[in-house]
């Protein structure tokens, strides 16, 4: 037996290599800035690489041949990540910590802009770097705004819709409150009235962070650091989702549901009202399995009773320039021609990415071949951005985590509010 | 020797002698450059990962500049990454408090409750099981080609395909409620989402367990139980009084397998139920909680690693020491024909 005694004590030093190399493989030092990167290279022109996510519906790829075209001596090369966001986080993070000049733009969640501005990698867009453009939604702009600098270009956006059932609600309720009062007609038809995302996963934190929003709170101040969240304005509206649970008005299969399972749901005519991105209506508009493809509308967001659409998430990305490229000029070029109408344009009909600026929300023909433009344009025109903040890990597990326990009846309202505001605030030390 | 050197026709003994000697010796330094290369391998692969892990673990992290809004180095922590995750003590405007729930550092004793869960309900469920697949395996009969072949099956299926499978099957509208009648809300039950994580390891990693219990089992001679049967042992004498003892090495071997992967699970729960559960956190184990924290700040998560590396280094130590001086005796007396 001597023989597996060693084996054994090789796999305990194997178990713990395991458990120490997934350390190592996150992290090898934060960056700083030595020689102030941020003031180089700013007319610097020539070739540049283009970094984002999996390219799924093929946009990027002909959109650099053509930019291509018209520079030939400033030529992008695309960087195609991999098609996990936790994936492209961590990779970006890694060739930032290596100073890497060829990534020069990148294209970055909305809630990552915090945190890479803070660690100094992305170039502030302001002087000649500023992106100009007056079209813009302005929600979207406000992702890539850090402790008052624009470190970011909003590239593609994406907003929360109500969808409702026709055939059961003549018209869509404008309020919480308005559509609590609907459910009856639900309770009746024997479905299920509301959902959203109330899942342990970034889907609750967007879903609190909008019934908060909505009802006139906060969750962090201008700086990302300090909490705003314990407020009687927060208490309205997290008491809303708790109370919908608490009345049956939200199905309790809920507690599990992340955007697919609601799509499902109401999909399948089980559900009478539903929150979701705008996804969601060309396939219950088409989906074979979709009994409610005539029988279904959307609307923006129900509100704090106002008169007022209510306030939905952002989802969408933007594209930053980094610090360290060499070529910052024709970087800056490039993000202009990425927030082009013409480029946005195709991004909406070859990619389904709901455009960043206003003016196509309402183009005739856009409009008939999607028919959610109109309401999304309101939904993220009310929109407020989830909290811009450098520990948005930290912060969004604060949110979920308090949220979760508050839906699920382990916790008051008014404890989870604290608690979420006190691990806010013990998020600042990273640890 | 004196003798020896005496007669002169053992004077020619020591020459040989000598060179045996040089050989030895000239054979222990080819072994030790035979063996460089891989030491120096390990030390590249197993050395360096735990001594820089260690190294960062009592460094802060990076913490912003209230003035500039920009991240700065944190410096040296002393132990305060231990202490934190040790006395869930989190730092915050108002200096040193109790990790408030929602943050990581609150979770820590939760995680390692879980993981220990988790460990003993599925190894002792999984002896038990292997065991008996093991005994069927071992008969002869027709057809046993194919029952091996099928026990195997789950154990040959990756993990993260293990846990998707299990995510249907629990899901709220899936097969377990349907053929169960009920309507239990798996992935977001306290216990019910930590029995999901314990039925699908168990179901996955039975298999291996009866593997290793097999390969114990054959070794058994035939003689030794039909000996105990003319004897007149029952059944039940001859499984714990022969059976067991003789099987006991590979078990204590298996077991000791189990322990440490269970010990480290990661990507079932991951999968299956993210972590979540009850209020929140009913199935985070020490692995989910490194990773979850690697994001929110590398040194911190270090230190966390360490700690794990600690308590599972720790297991299989007090295993082989104690279990496993065990186990030596076993063979020894097996071998010298006393048992």
């Amino acid at each position: 037996m001597r023989r597996a005694r060693t084996s054994a004590m090789r796999l305990s030093a194997l178990a713990g290599v395991a458990v120490l190399g997934m350390v190592l493989a996150g992290c090898s030092g934060s960056g700083g800035n030595s020689s102030d990167p941020q003031s180089q290279n700013l007319d610097g022109k020539g070739p540049i690489t283009y970094v984002q996510g999996k390219d799924n519906s093929n946009v990027v790829r002909p959109l650099i041949a053509k930019w291509n075209k018209a520079h030939p001596d400033e030529k992008v090369t695309f960087k195609e990540q991999s098609d996990q966001a936790d994936q492209q986080h961590d990779d970006l993070v890694q060739n930032f910590q290596a100073k890497n000049v060829h990534y020069d733009v990148v294209d970055v969640d909305v809630v990552w802009t915090a945190e890479f501005a803070a660690k100094g990698w992305l170039q502030p867009l302001t002087g000649s770097m500023a992106v100009k453009n007056s079209d813009l939604l302005k929600p979207t702009i406000a992702t890539g705004n850090y402790n008052g600098t624009q470190y970011a270009a909003p590239q593609t956006s994406d907003g929360g819709l109500l969808y409702y059932r026709t055939d059961l609600v003549k018209t869509a309720p404008t309020s919480w409150d308005d559509m609590m009062k609907d459910c009856t007609i639900a309770k009746q038809a024997g479905i299920g009235c509301y959902a959203g995302q109330f899942a342990q996963y970034e889907g609750l934190t967007v879903n609190t962070a909008e019934a908060i929003n909505t009802a006139g709170g906060t969750i962090v101040a201008k700086n990302g650091k300090t909490p705003t969240v314990n407020s009687p304005e927060s208490k309205v509206g997290l008491q809303r989702l708790v109370d919908g649970f608490k009345d049956g008005n939200i199905p309790a299969d809920a507690i599990t549901y992340q955007e697919e399972q609601g799509r499902q749901a109401f999909e399948a005519g089980k559900l009478m009202f539903l929150r979701n991105w705008a996804y969601v209506y060309n396939l219950a508009k088409t989906d074979g399995s979709s009994v409610v493809k005539d029988k279904f509308a959307i609307a923006p967001l129900p509100g704090n009773g106002d008169g007022q659409p209510g306030a939905s998430s952002l989802g969408g990305h933007n594209a930053a320039i980094s610090v360290y490229s060499k070529h910052k000029q024709t970087a800056h070029d490039f993000v202009e021609f990425l927030q082009s109408k013409e480029t946005q344009k195709f991004f909406l009909t070859q990619g389904s990415l709901a455009p960043v600026i206003g003016s196509l929300y309402t183009e005739p023909d856009l409009v008939k071949q999607f028919g959610f433009l109109p309401t999304l344009k309101k939904s993220i025109e009310s929109a407020v951005p989830r909290p811009v903040s450098p520990f948005y890990p930290a912060v969004t597990k604060a949110i979920q985590d308090n949220s979760y326990a508050a839906l699920k009846g382990d916790k008051t309202v008014d404890q989870a509010l604290k608690d979420m505001s006190d691990a806010i605030s013990a998020a600042d030390t990273g640890s | 020797m004196s003798t020896e050197t005496a007669t002169p026709l053992s004077s020619k003994r020591p020459a040989p002698r000598a060179s045996l000697k040089k050989r030895q010796h000239g054979q222990v330094r080819t072994a030790l450059w035979l063996i460089l290369p891989t030491m120096a391998l390990l030390a590249v692969v197993i050395g360096y990962p735990i001594v820089s892990a260690v190294v960062m673990s009592f460094q802060k992290d990076a913490g912003l500049d209230p003035a500039t809004g920009m991240f700065v180095q944190g410096g040296f922590a002393g132990f305060q990454n231990y202490t934190h995750w040790l006395f869930q003590q989190c730092t915050s405007a108002s200096g040193t408090v109790a990790c408030p729930p929602g943050s990581l550092g609150a979770q820590f004793w939760n995680a390692v409750g879980v993981t220990f869960l988790f460990t003993v309900v599925t190894v002792v469920l999984e002896t038990v099981f292997g065991f008996w697949m093991a005994i069927i395996m071992n008969r002869a009969f027709k057809g046993r080609g194919i029952v091996r072949a099928a026990i195997l099956v789950p154990w040959a299926i990756p993990t993260a395909v293990t846990a998707k499978l299990w995510y249907f099957i629990f899901a709220t509208t899936g097969i377990a409620n349907a053929i169960l009648h009920v309507n239990v809300l798996w992935v977001s039950g306290e216990w019910s989402s930590r029995w999901a994580i314990i039925i699908a390891d168990t179901w996955k990693t039975t298999p291996f367990m009866a593997l290793l219990i097999l390969a114990g089992l054959q070794l058994i001679p035939d003689e030794v139980n039909e000996a105990a049967k003319m004897d007149g042992a029952s059944t039940v004498q001859r499984f714990w009084r022969v059976t067991i003892p003789l099987v006991k090495p590979a078990l204590m071997v298996a077991v000791l397998f189990r322990v440490l992967d269970a010990l480290r699970i990661y990507d079932l729960p991951a999968i299956l139920t993210s972590g979540g559960g009850g209020s929140g956190n009913a199935t985070t184990t020490l692995s989910i909680l490194v990773v979850d924290q690697i994001r929110q700040g590398p040194n911190s998560a270090s230190a966390l690693s360490t700690i794990t590396f600690l308590i599972i280094f720790l297991v299989a130590f007090i295993f082989v020491r104690f279990l496993g001086a065990n186990v030596v005796r076993t063979q020894e007396s097996q071998q010298k024909g006393t048992l």
